[in-house]
């Protein structure tokens, strides 16, 4: 897709994006300590004494999380780092208890790697990621709870994150829901993190800055809480449309963090550079380096699972699926285990226009998911196998998955106790379409007229004498051939 | 004060097992000392109720045949030690009042071993300082007193560990070492201490100071002492990442009296300008001791040497300015908030809570460490920091252990040294390298000054050797014959 710019008064620019993502590692406890990281306990239920940074207490590395890291890494083509260091970030807030958090800085577990992502107009784009580190999350301040006061809750505090870094490669909303959108459909489907926007297990920090077409790169701002794909796309036209103002105003954009209001839909500024913290970043003494050997590494790669973008181009290549068609399979895990569980050795075509029209309409309609589908994949795929040995016609089909969705009975149960096989006996086709032809003599005359419309006609006649079973060729054929007689 | 309370641990332990006495009896009789020796300002929290209990279990474990390495030896516990149910407090007044809900590894590990506790000693607030003048619960006074009878300082920051086991209230104590913390006040005080090599024990439950420097050891008044102790103290902990996977030796194997074969490395950069005569006619006769016990004597260089304490200046605040991020008001310890938003309360809390040693240090440390300073001090130190430990790495090819003195001088009088910090730091000049270094250091008491105060020689030894470094402690001891305790105690046996 081309670039998209965007026409100020004074002339045309481009938007230039990355992005970085917060997603938290699916693990039973913490990144440093052994309390659980359930979501929605009761506050300060989930709270070791490392996570409440009593004195003398130290972290110790959890190796799952490690693994995770690793596994997202490789499903990002990213270059796995040996060696990598963990830091200290230090800062004072209420719900950091140990003053610093525990993150990576200059030495990440996960470098460069790269994504494609899907664009609406059927195409895609690579975009760079620039790394994969390791932190604690923060634990929560509670503002609403006492008239003065603020209370804090530590269940989230030492959770591990991923921090997943783009480079500047985005070029609009558009792009930039398409990476957040693809970037959770890997984490899903390596299972390293659940991708729930709204429970906060991933949030994105957006960097905004636009520029005349191919020059040199704007000051930027960053923009913080964006907690939807679509909040990042209402917050970026928002921030773009603001600094092409100020731009052509002849004003200057200042580098700052911003802060997206979902209620009031803009973006506000929470801190200038001026204010930005200091970190004193240092490495924590109380972690030695994490260094990881190639074997491991390997070990890991061994057990990825076939990632959506793979999937994507082999339901291309091996079933003859369309780009639209194998993007919408792939874009769940479960569903694409359905989509091939459905396909398998039938008519993979087929399958894919049921599933994708039939089941998830059908699906979408009652607001369930593909695990919650009252059709089995095999039954689904009991149905395609009698459309395509011709038991049955697309259109009785069409009734007998109704059918199914609302019973869960299996099609060919359905189809014999309502006795929906389809005629393909020629010869009783062949009375019922004499009967057709001697009931409308004036159609036959104007057919014959030349009105070649009228054979639509005839063949709607007979399917409505068969009840809808005769098979629609053959109706066609012996059609035509008394009708051009 | 009765003879119980002058036993070594190793006599006391031969004593429990010969059934001369109980655990109770010497518990007792280090209880009474505590409460006589108050004026001393040893102990912060004194917990006789508990030793007697833990005394009393003792003695049944004993006569269940069930005795461990530290059966019944009443101890001291240094208060960076956090344990369960006993007030903690690293003598500031930040954490006056926390009282853990666990127990640190190393007393963990003393009181499976049967160690009785008598209380919490005092020390320099967070470890930070050589003199023990700068705790929230005030100065902690040398048992011994120069000929002018002027209160001392114990040293620190273990002041509180050798202040009340030179005085007899406990037969040994905890400490730990950033700097120098525990050979410092050994020598101070005319005890033996180790800090072993980083990683020996775990550090798990002790109130972080450096975290890439701090390390727990024993004070006690024999090498051989030390040596039950650290047995008992070291071992690997899969709760402190940094704490080694390796088996703790039988270090009282090793301590032959005799050093024949044993290379001592004396090196040359250690004869600073200025160091008093005595220091050097201390080191001197060690040397001539060294070789009295069959030691060859090398000459080596750590040429690095002079970089180590402007190294360890910067390095241990960068640590401290961060590991006492976590003292803020929120969660424990004091917290000051008069109205006011929560930079306010954190301003106010800190304040008040923090002395002035540990602010300097907090802000020293936020200085080397932030943007546009980083790389000239803390980068810097760092590079320093491991051309020390290679200077460590090449003498050790030369010889298997370094004596030096401890300290630049004997114990000094208090509030001296107060008005300029420079001065107070240089009390670390031999100690500290060993601790960039990570390698084991000892004191031991040598001899008297002219002013009648201890002096104290230092073993240095190669990583994980800490049983040379016993062996060697323990045969120049036997060697200098120190039996000198303070005047104020003879008076006391006298009476």
């Amino acid at each position: 897709m081309a670039h998209a710019l965007i026409k100020g008064e004074t002339g045309e620019w481009e938007i230039v994006i990355g992005m970085e993502v917060h997603a938290q590692v699916i693990a039973n406890s913490k990144l440093f300590s052994g309390a659980s990281t359930q979501f929605g306990a009761e506050p300060n239920s989930q709270v070791s004494l490392v996570d409440a940074a009593m004195p003398g207490m130290l972290p110790v590395l959890n190796a799952h999380v490690v693994e995770q890291a690793v596994r997202t890494g490789l499903g990002l083509n990213s270059k796995i780092n040996n060696r990598s260091v963990f830091a200290r970030k230090n800062y004072f807030y209420a719900d950091l208890p140990q003053g610093y958090q525990i993150s990576q800085f200059e030495d990440p577990i996960v470098g460069l790697g790269k994504i494609e992502i899907d664009l609406p107009d059927g195409t895609t784009k690579e975009i760079g990621i620039t790394r994969l580190h390791l932190e604690q999350d923060a634990g929560k301040s509670m503002h609403d709870q006492h008239p003065s006061k603020s209370f804090v809750d530590l269940n989230r505090s030492g959770c591990a994150l991923m921090e997943i870094v783009s480079e500047p490669d985005i070029r609009g909303p558009e792009e930039a829901a398409a990476y957040l959108s693809k970037l959770r459909m890997i984490l899903r489907y390596l299972g390293t993190c659940d991708g729930n926007m709204d429970e906060g297990s991933m949030r994105a920090d957006v960097n905004v800055s636009v520029r005349r077409p191919g020059g040199e790169l704007g000051t930027r701002a960053e923009i913080k809480n964006v907690n939807s794909v679509k909040a990042v796309q209402m917050a970026i036209d928002y921030e773009v449309q603001r600094q092409i103002e100020i731009l052509e105003d002849g004003g200057k954009i200042v580098q700052e963090t911003r802060l997206w209001d979902p209620s009031r839909n803009e973006t506000r500024s929470m801190r200038g550079k001026e204010d930005a913290h200091d970190y004193r970043y240092f490495p924590d003494p109380d972690l030695l380096p994490l260094v990881i050997s190639n074997d491991y590494i390997e070990d890991i790669r061994k057990t990825l699972p076939e990632l959506p973008d793979e999937k994507k181009h082999r339901f291309m290549n091996n079933f003859g699926l369309s780009l639209y068609d194998s993007s919408v399979l792939i874009a769940e895990r479960p569903r694409a285990d359905y989509y091939e569980a459905v396909a398998n050795d039938r008519d993979a075509k087929l399958a894919a226009n049921w599933v994708i029209n039939e089941l998830l309409g059908a699906l979408n309609k009652d607001d369930k998911h593909i695990t919650q589908s009252p059709i089995t994949a095999e039954q689904l795929g009991g149905l395609i196998t009698l459309i395509s040995d011709n038991t049955i016609s697309g259109k009785i089909a069409k009734d007998v998955f109704a059918e199914m969705y609302s019973s869960g009975k299996d099609a060919a149960t359905i189809v014999d106790e309502k006795g929906l096989k389809q005629v393909t006996d020629t010869g009783a086709i062949e009375a019922v379409i004499d009967e057709v032809i001697a009931e409308n003599p004036d159609n036959v005359a104007a057919y014959k007229g030349g009105k070649d419309k009228l054979f639509g006609f005839f063949v709607g006649q007979t399917m409505k004498k068969t009840g809808g079973k005769a098979n629609p060729g053959i109706v066609n054929e012996i059609l035509r051939k008394k009708l051009n007689d | 004060m009765s003879d119980l309370t002058h036993l070594t641990i190793a006599q006391a332990l031969s004593g429990l097992k010969n059934k001369d006495f109980t655990s109770v009896e010497l518990t007792e009789a280090h209880i009474n000392a505590m409460q006589d020796a108050r004026d001393l300002n040893a102990f912060i929290v004194e917990t006789p109720e508990k030793a007697m209990e833990q005394a009393k279990a003792s003695d049944a474990r004993r006569a269940s045949g069930d005795a461990g390495l530290l059966e019944g030896i009443p101890m001291a516990i240094k208060d960076l030690f956090c344990t369960e149910g006993v007030q903690t407090t690293a003598s500031s007044k930040i954490l006056e009042g926390f009282i853990p809900q666990y127990e640190s590894t190393v007393t963990t590990n003393m009181f499976r071993d049967g160690a009785v506790m008598l209380g919490k000693v005092g020390l320099d607030e967070f470890a930070m300082g050589s003199s023990n003048t700068t705790s929230y619960f005030g100065n902690i006074i040398n048992p011994w007193k120069a000929n002018d009878g002027k209160d001392l300082v114990p040293g620190g920051s273990s002041g509180g560990s050798a202040a009340a086991v030179a005085a007899r209230i406990a037969m040994g104590a905890t400490g730990t070492d950033t700097g120098g913390s525990i050979r410092q006040p050994a020598a101070f005080c005319g005890l033996a201490g180790i800090k072993p090599t980083y990683g020996r024990c775990s550090r798990w439950g002790i109130i972080a100071f450096a975290s890439s420097l701090d390390q727990a050891g024993p004070i006690a008044r024999t090498s051989e002492d030390c040596a039950i102790m650290l047995e008992s103290m070291a071992g690997f902990d899969a709760k402190d990442s940094t704490s080694a996977d390796k088996p703790v030796p039988k270090f009282t194997e090793s301590l032959t009296g005799d050093m024949k074969g044993l290379r001592v490395g004396i090196p040359k950069e250690y004869r600073m300008d200025g160091t008093p005569d005595e220091i050097v006619k201390i080191w001197d006769q060690g040397i001539a001791w060294a070789k009295d016990a069959g030691a060859e004597i090398v000459d080596v260089s750590l040429p690095h040497t002079k970089y180590a304490l402007p190294t360890y200046y910067i390095i241990a605040p960068a640590e401290a300015s961060s590991n006492l991020s976590r003292y803020d008001g929120v969660r424990y310890g004091l917290r000051v908030d008069e109205g006011g938003n929560l930079n306010d309360m954190y301003a106010k809390t800190r304040a008040e809570g923090f002395g002035d040693e540990v602010k300097r240090r907090i802000m020293i440390g936020a200085y080397v460490l932030s943007a546009g300073y980083y790389d000239a001090y803390y980068i810097k130190a760092q590079k320093v920091r491991r051309l020390i430990l290679n200077d460590f790495i090449k003498a050790y090819e030369q010889c298997d252990v370094l004596l030096t003195p401890t300290a630049p001088s004997s114990a000094f009088a208090i509030g001296e040294n107060e008005d300029d910090p420079i001065k107070m730091y240089l009390n670390d000049v031999f100690t500290v390298p060993a601790s960039l270094a990570g390698v084991p250091g000892m004191s031991i008491p040598a001899g008297l000054d002219a002013k009648g105060l201890p002096l104290g020689l230092q073993i240095l030894g190669r990583p994980w050797d800490e049983a040379t470094v016993l062996k060697v402690g323990h045969a120049i001891e036997q060697k200098a014959g120190f039996n000198a305790i303070p005047q104020s105690l003879l008076n006391k046996k006298a009476a």
